[in-house]
């Protein structure tokens, strides 16, 4: 584990009003979720998760086909596909094309694709203005901040910061009601979107037989952003893809429940292609860029492939009793929670922080909720395997290696264990039959005392089990 | 016709740190007319490699189970987590190795977790025991999400004459122990803890009842260091109390 | 070129080759209950005021809606039914714009938006607008509040009739949206407000 990720770990437990923001919020998240997936409101939830998980394992197991037909469909409604392998290309593709139409203003809706590959700063780089439209997003740009949470960006702001951020970037009195800052934002943004050159969103589902791009939100910034501007550039994973226009029946039943507890989210945009022929208003110019930053890694392998069956969600984040404690800023990229620890080794690289899908107790709580049913424990402990190996190749962490060759030689001469643990109890301390709370200096180091840090340890007995038993 | 036979995992926990806990499970076990045998051989389920990343070392410990239980008809565990290592990882290390892998298949259907077997193989609810106390009881992670265990316990544990069960809210939310996790990230480890235990001391139970002596160990870790009076007990003793 | 080695890169990967025709998709899940016309609008109704929104039942359509938007600015769509009705008639009214700019501008300073709707869909008290000549996207977009104007017949049981009715709603038109009740935000502090940049107030006039 880096010292970083530790330190960010230890600051966020420490900090008192930023455990509670995190824990009453997710709450919030997951009893909604809850209500909205049992029995009584959705019996065929989990006909639901089997159909979601098996049209996600089809699409990825025949991705190539699924973006051709996406392309061709697209195409023929007069709209353009441009494949990017990363960040640059997707900056290069808006720079040239922002550049060929003398477009100045780019309003931009939630996506954490274009986090991914941090668009916003690429684009201001090269004078473009970029302005996140999402509520919870527009707090973090005028912040600086990158999003705590997939689905709720501004989780760990309380209503007194945002009225800091307001007055500080913004230049307006201190206002601390949530349905007055709200519209404050509405305000300033409102004026964006007319004033738009470019609308840039990113895609919940790419629709193979329709050629559409599906958007779902409650503010209403991903219409405006796709329906005010002249040119609206949707910016997708390729994983995104989904084989029919029908199979939104399972995922928009799912999505919305998972992420917020809403039956359907406010809007659901389905768009496909510029505006028609005959139709009042919509973009005159529409493009997808399909991103790979990393994707096509995570094919190879069957099992890890389940990665990128995620749809967003968020629900494994709101009942993870780690990421609970912890939040998204301690995370090592943006996307946070049991998904951003499968996510974030396979697309960087176990060795980006090689101690993040460590940071587990591996209760499988994230599994139970995934709309789509990732294993996410089964990747985890995948993931460990593959840390350990390149530990290995590297020379790294080789205590450790030697310790489990001696556990693993210990646990198969049953002599030899009885013995260990007889060693191991003549050591400790006596107290009386009561739980140790300290060990000698000497022995005070490594598990033991990380163990103790925490609690009590349970005294030795005089007997071990197997010494009990033979003399029964 | 012979008597039913089973045999003991006690696992390494038990044999090292709890071994009351084998011993009451033996004892409910015979009272309900088993005869229990404890194969010696016997050592660990080989998890703590595995969930490190070490998949040669657990492997290897795997193996060794294998060996050790193969011919036990029918084997009976004091723990849901290590049940769930038999019954669902074990498969995963031998993909490679399809004569191990129909040992391991042919193995995973003799492995009780203790509740379960009660309830599902001896086919009993009341086993006798008697125990005046208000408890609540604490779901293992692995035991509920991995092999389904819920209502077994709390089966077995209304049918306890003088015992009273309070539900803690949520009652399914981890211990935080997991295993090396609890050293590797120790504070955030005690943080998760913190918070099962304020759901256990909500509920004025005297008595934490659980699956799982991993669990019961963070459990009561954290309470004993606390200086709380509230005490752990395993299944096994519960009803093994009279 | 980006495209074929991406496309490249994910064959290998999957062990497809060009050209290959994909395995057979598992069959859509589209499941319809038997619901009659009367337990489908109570539905509606129940589902809209459950989110805030304003749903009635009127023989009279454009009396409602006069009362509704008295002393207030609305622009209507060009739904023929509107028209039928006499709404587009109505005094503070604006109809038959086919502009876009002149669209943007109105909707911009309007009181009220309002539409009809293709369909309704009764179990989430959704409105599907498709967009075409005769409803404008902005309409039920810039306008503080919005007020769709449905015929009964429109409402189906849910989105899996939706996609049954129309399976591929891209050779209808370039956008479809599915509105369910009034633009809404939790972000600070997970408190709801209603209106960040859609209409915050929804009302749905069934016509009997």
């Amino acid at each position: 584990m880096s010292v970083e990720f530790d330190r960010k770990i230890h600051a966020t437990l420490a900090d008192t009003k930023l455990q509670l923001a995190i824990y009453a919020s997710t709450a919030r998240l997951k009893d909604g979720r809850l209500s909205s997936v049992a029995p009584q409101t959705l019996p065929d939830y989990q006909e639901l998760r089997t159909q979601a998980n098996a049209l996600k394992k089809h699409a990825l197991e025949n991705l190539d086909y699924y973006l051709e037909e996406f392309e061709r469909n697209v195409v023929a409604h007069g709209g353009k596909v441009v494949y990017c392998k990363d960040g640059t290309d997707v900056a290069d593709f808006v720079l040239a094309l922002a550049k060929e139409r003398g477009a100045r203003l780019i309003v931009k809706s939630k996506s954490m694709t274009t986090e991914e590959v941090d668009l916003n700063e690429r684009l201001e780089h090269h004078g473009l203005e970029s302005v996140e439209t999402d509520l919870g997003e527009y707090i973090l740009q005028l912040a600086h901040e990158k999003p705590y949470h997939i689905v709720a960006p501004a989780l760990h702001k309380t209503r007194y910061d945002v009225a800091e951020i307001f007055t500080h970037s913004l230049h307006v009195p201190s206002e601390t009601v949530p349905e007055k800052q709200t519209a404050i934002a509405r305000a300033v943004l409102r004026e964006k979107f007319l004033a738009a050159d470019i609308g840039i969103s990113g895609a919940n589902f790419l629709v193979a037989d329709a050629g559409a791009v599906v958007l779902i939100e409650n503010e209403g910034n991903a219409r405006l952003t796709t329906t005010a501007p002249r040119i609206h550039i949707a910016i997708a994973g390729i994983e995104k893809v989904i084989p029919r226009a029908q199979d939104l029946a399972t995922f928009l039943k799912l999505l919305a429940r998972s992420a917020t507890g809403q039956l359907l989210s406010v809007y659901t945009s389905f768009l496909a292609g510029p505006k028609r022929a005959g139709e009042i208003d919509g973009p005159e110019e529409f493009y997808v860029v399909l991103l790979d930053n990393g994707r096509t890694k995570l094919l190879p392998d069957r099992s890890k492939r389940q990665s990128l069956y995620c749809i967003r969600c968020g629900a494994c984040l709101n009942t993870c009793p780690v990421y609970r404690k912890i939040g998204g800023h301690s995370f090592p990229w943006v996307y946070s929670g049991p998904i951003g620890a499968i996510i974030t080794p396979q697309f960087m690289g176990v060795s980006h922080e090689p101690g993040l899908p460590f940071a587990s107790s591996l209760c499988g709580a994230c599994a139970e909720v995934c709309p789509v049913k990732i294993d996410i424990p089964k990747v985890l402990l995948e993931l460990r395997s593959d840390v350990k190996k390149s530990e290995t190749r590297e020379k790294q962490n080789r205590l450790e290696k030697v310790a489990f060759r001696v556990f693993a030689w210990v646990m198969t001469h049953p002599r030899w264990y009885e013995l260990a643990g007889r060693v191991a109890a003549a050591m400790a301390p006596s107290e009386d039959g009561g739980w140790i709370r300290t060990v000698p200096g000497i022995m005070n180091f490594g598990p033991l005392k990380a163990w103790l840090s925490q609690r009590d340890l349970p005294p030795p007995p005089p007997k071990s089990f197997r010494e009990l038993w033979r003399r029964r | 016709m012979g008597k039913k036979r089973v045999s003991l995992f006690v696992t390494c926990m038990v044999d090292q740190l709890f071994p009351k806990v084998g011993l009451a499970m033996a004892e409910v076990l015979e009272s309900l007319g088993y005869e229990v045998d404890f194969p010696e051989e016997q050592t660990c389920c080989g998890q703590p490699a595995f969930n490190s990343g070490y998949r040669g070392e657990a492997r290897t410990v795997a193996r060794h189970f294998l060996d050790t239980f193969e011919h036990a008809e029918a084997i009976v565990v004091p723990s849901g987590s290590c049940t769930a290592m038999v019954v669902h990882h074990f498969a995963e290390l031998f993909t490679k190795e399809p004569d191990t892998l129909a040992r391991v298949h042919a193995l995973e259907k003799r492995v009780w977790e203790f509740s379960t077997f009660l309830t599902q193989v001896a086919e009993v609810e009341d086993v006798g025991a008697r125990l005046d106390a208000v408890v609540t009881f604490h779901d293992g992670c692995h035991g509920l999400r991995e092999l389904g265990v819920k209502d077994a316990p709390r089966r077995l544990l209304a049918h306890v004459r003088g015992l009273e069960l309070r539900e803690m809210l949520p009652a399914e939310e981890c211990c935080g122990f997991g295993g090396t996790f609890a050293v590797k990230f120790a504070e955030l480890s005690g943080a998760m803890a913190q918070t099962k235990i304020e759901a256990i001391l909500r509920t004025g139970a005297q008595t934490v009842v659980s699956l799982d002596p991993s669990c019961l160990m963070q459990i009561q870790g954290v309470l004993a260091r606390a200086g709380s009076s509230v005490r752990t007990m395993h299944l096994a003793e519960v009803l093994a109390s009279r | 070129m980006s495209r074929d080695s991406i496309l490249h890169r994910i064959r290998t990967a999957v062990g497809r080759s060009a050209d290959q025709p994909p395995a057979e998709a598992p069959a859509a899940r589209l499941r319809i209950p038997e619901v009659p016309l009367e337990a489908r609008i109570a539905s509606v109704v129940a589902r809209v005021e459950a989110l805030a929104g304003k749903a009635v039942r009127t023989s009279d359509p454009c009396a409602w809606v006069a009362e509704a938007i008295r002393g207030k600015t609305a622009v209507a769509s060009n739904a023929p039914f509107l028209a039928q009705c006499g709404i587009t008639g109505l005094a503070g009214v604006r109809s038959g714009i086919t502009d876009p700019e002149e669209l943007r501008e109105l909707c911009a300073t309007a009181d009220v938006g309002i539409t009809g709707a293709d369909y309704v869909l009764a179990d989430t008290g959704t409105l599907v607008m498709l967009s075409s000549g005769r409803e404008a996207r902005m309409i039920s977009l810039l306008p503080p509040a919005h007020l769709a104007v449905v015929e009964r017949e429109r409402i189906l049981t849910g989105l899996d009739e939706l996609l049954t009715v129309l399976p591929n709603p891209a050779v209808e038109t370039s956008s479809m949206v599915l509105i369910t009740g009034p633009s809404r935000t939790a972000d600070i502090e997970q408190i709801l407000v209603r209106g960040v940049h859609g209409p915050g107030q929804i009302t749905v006039v069934i016509a009997d």
